[in-house]
């Protein structure tokens, strides 16, 4: 009887526990790892592999020789921060790069504001924002992909032929006076809903395959993960606003089913505006922020000066988190009723 | 089935109802019993008996004190060793009468025969008179004196009794063993109730992993007008008043407010049945049903049990704790109290004990917010778990005020659910007696 334990309640444990959040989400990211290697051959799998191991090695050296704290750089939150910013680069990308990068997301995007839990905006986010004003040309050259690439030359783009995205061609191509149907006629295969959903498109690594970013979506649904909210209205917000050009100019502006599929919006919808740490503790809070990077990403493909919106628009509603959080309660218990 | 459930937040943790198929069994009496002054919420019942005393079973040792107090009653016949402190659940030393057990003397004014008394004869205010006489406190957990919730202040106009049958904490089962095995006597003890409240109409909310409860009480209460049984999505803090209401009449009590306010009064089951004993066969409360169980337990039970037995003796009725037991839960493993021993006796609020082992007992080690709002979806009282817990860990707490801290009701849903294993209902009930310290303070000046 000496050795009982008095705590207060509650007693039991629920099922979830940091690891299993972070390493889950590592787990619902293995879909579109695998269709990139698929589709980017053997270099995809290196860039990420060396992204992930500096992300986790960063956050192990700032914890143990500079904070001199708890390590907890296994927890699998770098791995995803590692992971998630290669998948916003293309595989063709220097690998110093990609460790400048990925040093600058865990150091300056996390470790500086005190680690997990503390950062205002999304490491990875904020290293391919980093990755993209430093390197603009390799972070916007795009391996052609072609599936028998298991070469690491091949990779690259040894020939000097290169792939277009999607969203940068349709967008170049308004900006110089053709129509959208003169452009889908020149090159079908950038406007064909299969190849976009799949994944046989230029683009980032992890960012191409909607389908396989859909199943790891489904996966942290499964798991109890995340919430349906945030994707379900980041999308929505996205298809509202460039629905609404369509319809109004159909022969200058692509139509929503694209713009959900190509580009990082999948990406950002399941994989980074979810980012629990930065984004708002309540449902209202959640649905609000979604919708609102969803038009903000709309908004920055249609007139901005980049072709793909997304990581600002996440990066820019994640400062306002913040505020959402003060601003925007729960619907309290017994607060706003009246019984006569 | 139209199964209805509350709103706003919950969880739903592992059922482990292990002992649900354990029929009640008396457990027996002990040696020497310790039976607390304060069993109930309020004020601590004065002795009235002294050291060499004799008493009988249903004998009064403690009267009441004042208006939220209730009277406790002798559950041995034997003599009175001592008045003195002893620990109980709460690992404080409380008063209690210490009575050496001698054979087993009941009152004659208790009236012992098996035979259901159906018709009820006494008024409202009879009824009320005899719970108060009788000790009856709610037997859910929260032990308040039930006849302080049947006497309906002037102006308050209540519509609907709701009996409280939800059991939602994990492992117990003696609400479930009760609505089995004394299904009549619930439903007796349901109407005296609707008598003394002036009610027409009573719900029995069970949850639907009960569906054997579910169908007797259906069944039976054809033959008493104006009750009904409405099946509950299992969902966990349903049990808590306020939950419940909005489940069942989609009311909403308002924060600092009380059932009254919504024209109903919520009663346990269990209680339905000591309060038929007292109306109709003047049975006082000595004595409850506890469910002994826990994963390693060689064999799960739910007791009858004498009011004053020593816990000690339903463990080892039981088989003794296993190796590797760490701790024993007074009450449900999502509210109860852990207990600093095993001596501690059963009290008129022990639902039931659990024995945990080591690897369920100790909690996970705390990690960083990662600020995934499972504490903020999981309160069923609107919350921000996370925030509170902050403030109460800076002393914020005139800003912990202003976030309703005081609204917790302790559940523990924010705790159970949070990933990060964060101290959240520490911090937050730290917070919540502050901000009513604080109140209390102010409205003094």
């Amino acid at each position: 009887m000496s050795n009982t334990i008095v705590s207060l309640s509650p007693h039991a444990k629920g099922p979830l526990s940091t690891e299993k959040v972070m390493w889950g989400v590592v787990i619902a990211l293995m879909p579109s790892f695998a269709f990139s290697a698929y589709f980017f051959g053997i270099r995809a799998i290196v860039v990420t592999l060396v992204a992930t191991i500096a992300c986790i090695l960063t956050e192990f050296l700032i914890q143990k020789y500079l904070m001199k704290t708890t390590v907890t750089a296994f927890d699998g939150s770098a791995a995803i921060t590692g992971i998630l910013l290669a998948f916003n680069v293309p595989s063709s990308i220097p690998i110093w790069q990609m460790v400048l990068g990925s040093v600058f997301a865990i150091a300056i995007g996390k470790m500086v504001f005190g680690g997990l839990g503390r950062n205002p905006f999304n490491p990875a986010l904020l290293g391919r924002a980093f990755m993209l004003a430093s390197f603009p040309v390799d972070m916007t050259t795009w391996p052609i992909p072609v599936k028998t690439q298991w070469l690491w030359e091949m990779g690259k783009t040894v020939d000097g032929t290169t792939a277009a995205t999607p969203l940068g061609f349709f967008k170049e191509g308004v900006k110089m006076n053709a129509s959208m149907g003169d452009l889908v006629a020149q090159r079908p295969e950038l406007y064909d809903y299969f190849n976009l959903f799949i994944g046989n498109v230029g683009g980032c690594i992890g960012e191409v395959s909607a389908f396989a970013i859909l199943l790891g979506g489904i996966y942290l649904l499964y798991k109890k993960i995340i919430t349906w909210h945030i994707p379900v209205f980041y999308l929505g917000g996205l298809a509202l606003i460039t629905g609404i050009f369509w319809w109004m100019e159909p022969a200058k502006y692509a139509d929503p089913l694209f713009h959900l599929f190509a580009g990082g919006a999948m990406l950002g919808a399941w994989f980074m505006a979810t980012d629990m740490v930065t984004s708002p503790m309540t449902v209202k809070g959640q649905i609000l922020f979604a919708v609102c990077g969803g038009l903000l990403c709309g908004l920055i493909r249609l007139f901005g000066a980049f072709p793909e919106g997304c990581s600002y628009s996440i990066l820019i509603m994640n400062a306002f988190v913040p505020l959402i959080d003060k601003y925007i309660k729960p619907t309290r218990f017994g607060k706003e009723v009246n019984y006569g | 089935m139209d199964l209805k459930t509350f709103k706003i937040g919950g969880v739903h943790p592992p059922e482990n109802k292990l002992s649900a198929g354990a029929p009640i069994e008396a457990a027996a009496l002990p040696k020497r019993a310790f039976i607390h002054l304060g069993q109930h919420l309020g004020a601590p019942a004065k002795p009235i008996v002294q050291k060499g005393d004799k008493v009988r079973v249903g004998t009064l040792i403690g009267a009441g004190e004042g208006f939220i107090s209730a009277a406790v009653h002798s559950s041995v016949s034997g003599t009175v060793f001592a008045i003195d402190a002893v620990v109980d659940a709460s690992g404080y030393k409380r008063p209690a009468v210490i009575i050496d057990v001698e054979g087993d003397e009941w009152e004659p004014t208790i009236d012992r025969s098996p035979e259901l008394k159906k018709d009820i004869s006494l008024d409202k205010k009879a009824i009320v008179d005899r719970l108060k006489e009788a000790g009856i406190v709610g037997l859910g957990g929260a032990t308040f004196p039930a006849h302080v919730k049947y006497m309906v202040p002037e102006g308050k106009k209540v519509d609907t009794l709701i009996i409280n049958a939800v059991e939602c904490e994990p492992y117990l089962t003696s609400d479930h063993r009760v609505m089995l095995e004394r299904a009549d006597e619930v439903l007796v003890g349901t109407r005296i109730l609707m008598t003394a409240l002036g009610v027409e109409r009573a719900v029995i909310g069970i949850e639907a992993n009960k569906p054997d409860a579910i169908e007797i009480l259906s069944r039976k209460a054809k033959d008493h007008p104006g009750i009904t049984v409405q099946a509950l999505k299992v969902q966990y803090p349903q049990g808590a008043e306020k939950q419940l209401i909005k489940a069942i009449l989609n009311r909403e009590v308002p924060s600092g407010k009380l059932p009254l306010d919504v024209g109903c009064v919520v009663n346990n089951v269990g209680t339905t049945v000591a309060v038929y004993e007292a109306v109709q066969k003047n049975k006082p409360l000595f004595e409850r049903i506890v469910t002994l169980t826990g994963k390693k337990l060689p064999r799960k039970a739910n007791f009858l049990v004498r009011v004053g037995t020593p816990i000690t003796q339903l463990i080892d009725a039981c088989g003794g704790a296993p190796e590797g037991t760490a701790k024993f839960i007074n009450g449900g493993p999502m509210m109860g109290k852990a207990m600093v021993n095993t001596d501690i006796p059963v009290t008129k609020g022990t639902s039931g004990v659990i024995l945990v082992d080591e690897a369920d007992a100790r909690r996970n080690a705390p990690g960083a917010c990662i600020r995934c709002a499972k504490c903020v979806a999981a309160c069923p009282m609107g919350l921000e778990p996370y925030l509170i817990e902050k403030q109460a860990e800076y002393a914020l707490w005139e800003d912990a005020e202003k976030e309703d801290a005081a609204d917790c009701m302790e559940c523990g849903c924010c705790q159970f659910t949070c990933p990060a294993a964060r101290p959240l209902l520490d911090n937050i009930r730290l917070a919540k007696t502050t901000v009513m310290r604080i109140r209390r303070e102010r409205s003094k000046k």
